[in-house]
C-alpha cells in the first residue's frame, strides 16, 4: 500500500502544475483563519466578523467544512488530470507493463484520493480548533466536541467528489474535457431534477429523487451554515420568516454517498479492465 | 529446458477484424527470438496481450512455471512496446527511480543502466527534452533495470536515424551477449537476421511457422560454383544425386543440395574428376529468401 502511495507521489510531486495547485490549495485550507481579520470599523459602527459567533463551537465545525469544501475544485484539476495525463502520455500502458496490475493501477489512484481527503479533514480540524479555541464564546469540552459529524460528513464528500472526477479522467481521458464533463453533469442533475418536478411528478417526490444524484447527495451532507447564524436569524424574525432549517447530517447521507463512491470506483475499474490500450 | 512463455491458441478479434487467430508457440530461456511480419500481421497485439494491456478474445498464456499471476511475472521481464513512454516533465532518474518502485527493485541499478546506453551524461535532463534515439535508448534502460529474464522489443529501431538504429543493435548484441532472452518483433529481415537464433513468422494473425532460424525452410543450403569448364561442371553436377536445381547465372553456377554435404568433400570430388574450381562458397538461404519462399507457399 505504501509502494502504491510512494508511486503516485513521484508522479504528482513531480509535475510542477501539480504541486502549484496542491500547494495553493492547503495554503486556501489555511487561509480560512484569515476571516477572523475581516473587521470594519466606520466610526460609531463596529464590525468585527470574528465577533459574531461564526467561530463559536459547535457552529465552527460546520462552517468551517462547508466553505473549505468549496476549495475542493482545485484538487478536482490535479485528480482529473493525473488520471487523464495516463492516458495521454500512455504511461499507463507502460505502467501496466512494467507489472502494475490494473487493480493496484486503479488502487493507486483511490489511496491517493484518500490521502487527499484524509490530510484535508485533518486540516480543517486542526485550523477550526485553533479558531475556535481563540475566539470561541464557549469553551466547555462538551461543546467542543459536539456536532463533529460535520468531519466525517466533509472526509466522505470529498472522497466521493475526487473518486467521481478520477471517473471521469478515465472514461474521457482528456483533462479538460472531463472538467467541461463535470461542469455538464452539475447543470444535468438541475435539468433533469427540473424536468422531474414538471412533468412527471410533484416538485415534493422530485426533491426526493434528487436528493439520490450524485453531486447533489454530496452537496447535501454538509447544508448551508450561514442561516444559522444568530444575526441572520435576528434578520429573519423582524422579517417574519420562518428559517427553521435542518442542518444535521443523517446516517442515509452517509449512506448514498458511499454507495455513489463505490460505483464510480468499481465503474473505473471495469473500464480500465475491458479497454484494450 | 527451462520454458519462459508458453502462448497457447491465442485469439483477439478486434469487432469482425481478427488480429491474432489461433497462435501458438513457446519461448525457451536463453535463445534469442525474433517475431517477424509484416505490418499489420498482429505481431504487436500478440506482444499487448502477454504484456496485460490487451485482452485476449480466448486461448491463453502462461509466464515462467504457470504458477506466478501475469501482473507479478512481468516485474522479471522487460519490455517496450512501440513508442517510449515516459512522464514528459520528469527527468531520467526521477522516471527510472519510478519504474523502480513499480517493479519492485531497488534503485542502485540506475547508473549502471543509463551508462549502458550512453544516457548518464543526460540523467538530469527532461524526458521531453530527448531525441528519439534517446528515448528509445532510456526505454531500454528502464527494461533492464530489474536484469529481466527477458527482454522483449517491438520495433525497436522503427523511426531512427541509421547511427540510431546502429547504437540500438550494438546495445541488443550486447545484452544477447549476456546471456540474456530476447524476444524481437520487427519486420526489417536483417535485423533478426543478424541477432536472432529462432523465429516466430506470422502472416495475419496466423502462425506460418516457428523454430530455430536454420531449420525454417527443409533445405541444405547451395554451393556458388566457378571454373573454366562451366558445362563439363554442369553436366557432371546434372547426375550426381545429391543436386537438384542447377541454375547459371552470368558465369556462376548454383547448385541446390537435396542432401547434406560440405564444401571439403565436393572440392575433392570435382578435383578427382579433373575440374578445379576458381571459386566455391557454400551458403544457406538468407532470411529474406526464405522469408519469401514460405509466405508465397502459402
Amino acid at each position: 500500500m505504501l509502494r502504491l502511495l510512494q508511486i503516485e507521489f513521484i508522479k504528482l510531486w513531480n509535475n510542477r502544475a501539480s504541486k502549484v495547485l496542491i500547494i495553493s490549495y492547503f495554503v486556501l485550507l489555511t487561509s480560512i483563519a484569515l476571516i477572523a481579520a475581516i473587521k470594519f470599523d466606520i466610526g460609531p459602527v463596529q464590525f468585527h466578523l470574528a465577533d459574531q459567533g461564526i467561530f463559536n463551537f459547535p457552529y465552527i465545525w460546520h462552517f468551517n467544512t462547508f466553505v473549505t469544501a468549496l476549495f475542493k475544485l482545485f484538487l478536482a484539476i490535479v485528480i482529473v488530470s493525473m488520471m487523464s495525463n495516463e492516458y495521454s502520455n500512455k504511461t499507463i500502458k507502460q505502467n501496466l507493463i512494467d507489472g502494475l496490475s490494473k487493480k493496484e493501477f486503479i488502487l493507486s489512484k483511490v489511496l491517493t484520493v484518500i490521502s487527499f481527503a484524509l490530510i484535508s479533514t485533518v486540516f480543517v480540524f486542526v485550523v477550526s480548533m485553533i479558531l475556535g479555541l481563540v475566539y470561541s464564546d464557549y469553551n466547555e469540552v462538551s461543546i467542543i466536541f459536539s456536532d463533529m459529524e460535520f468531519l466525517p460528513a466533509f472526509f466522505f464528500k470529498l472522497v466521493a467528489f475526487f473518486s467521481f472526477c478520477l471517473f471521469l479522467g478515465i472514461l474521457v481521458k482528456r483533462s479538460a474535457f472531463a472538467l467541461g464533463f463535470l461542469i455538464l453533469w452539475t447543470i444535468l442533475e438541475q435539468v433533469v431534477f427540473g424536468l422531474l418536478g414538471w412533468k412527471v411528478m410533484s416538485w415534493e417526490a422530485a426533491k426526493s429523487v434528487k436528493r439520490f444524484f450524485p453531486l447533489e447527495s454530496m452537496g447535501n451532507m454538509i447544508k448551508e451554515p450561514f442561516t444559522r447564524l444568530s444575526a441572520v436569524q435576528n434578520i429573519g424574525q423582524q422579517i417574519g420568516e420562518n428559517m427553521k432549517f435542518d442542518y444535521h447530517v443523517y446516517w442515509y447521507e452517509f449512506l448514498i454517498v458511499i454507495v455513489w463512491t463505490a460505483v464510480f470506483i468499481y465503474l473505473s475499474y471495469a473500464l480500465l479492465k475491458k479497454r484494450d490500450l | 529446458m527451462e520454458t519462459i512463455l508458453t502462448v497457447n491458441h491465442l485469439t483477439k478479434k478486434f469487432g469482425y477484424l481478427t488480429a491474432v487467430n489461433d497462435l501458438s508457440f513457446s519461448i525457451e530461456k536463453g535463445n534469442v527470438y525474433g517475431i517477424l511480419g509484416p505490418n499489420g500481421s498482429g505481431k504487436s497485439t500478440t506482444l499487448g496481450i502477454i504484456l496485460n494491456v490487451v485482452n485476449r478474445t480466448s486461448g491463453e498464456f502462461s509466464w515462467f512455471d504457470g504458477n506466478t499471476s501475469t501482473h507479478d511475472a512481468l516485474k522479471k521481464v522487460g519490455a517496450i512496446i512501440e513508442r517510449p513512454n515516459f512522464y514528459p516533465y520528469m527527468d531520467a532518474i526521477q522516471n527510472l527511480r519510478l519504474v523502480c518502485k513499480i517493479k519492485d527493485v531497488p534503485e542502485t541499478k540506475i547508473q549502471e543502466k543509463l551508462e549502458l546506453v550512453g544516457l548518464w551524461d543526460r540523467r538530469n535532463s527532461k524526458f521531453k527534452t530527448y531525441s528519439l534515439g534517446m528515448k528509445q535508448r532510456m526505454a531500454i534502460a528502464s527494461a533492464l533495470l530489474n536484469d529481466p529474464e527477458i527482454l522483449i522489443l517491438d520495433e525497436p529501431t522503427n523511426g531512427l536515424d541509421p547511427q540510431g538504429i546502429h547504437q540500438i543493435r550494438e546495445i541488443i548484441k550486447k545484452i544477447a551477449s549476456q546471456g540474456t532472452t530476447i524476444l524481437l518483433a520487427s519486420h526489417l529481415l536483417d535485423e533478426v537476421e543478424k541477432v536472432c537464433s529462432h523465429v516466430i513468422i506470422l502472416r495475419k494473425g496466423e502462425n506460418l511457422y516457428s523454430g530455430p532460424v536454420d531449420s525454417m525452410l527443409a533445405s541444405h543450403g547451395f554451393f556458388e560454383l566457378r571454373c573454366d569448364d562451366l558445362d563439363q561442371l554442369q553436366s557432371l553436377l546434372e547426375k550426381s544425386a545429391s543436386f537438384g536445381k542447377i541454375e547459371n547465372f552470368n558465369g556462376t553456377l548454383t547448385a541446390y543440395l537435396k542432401e547434406e554435404m560440405d564444401a571439403q568433400s565436393l572440392n575433392k570430388m570435382l578435383f578427382d574428376q579433373g575440374i578445379v574450381l576458381s571459386h566455391l562458397v557454400k551458403r544457406k538461404e538468407s532470411l529474406e529468401e526464405q522469408f519469401l519462399t514460405l509466405t508465397k507457399n502459402q
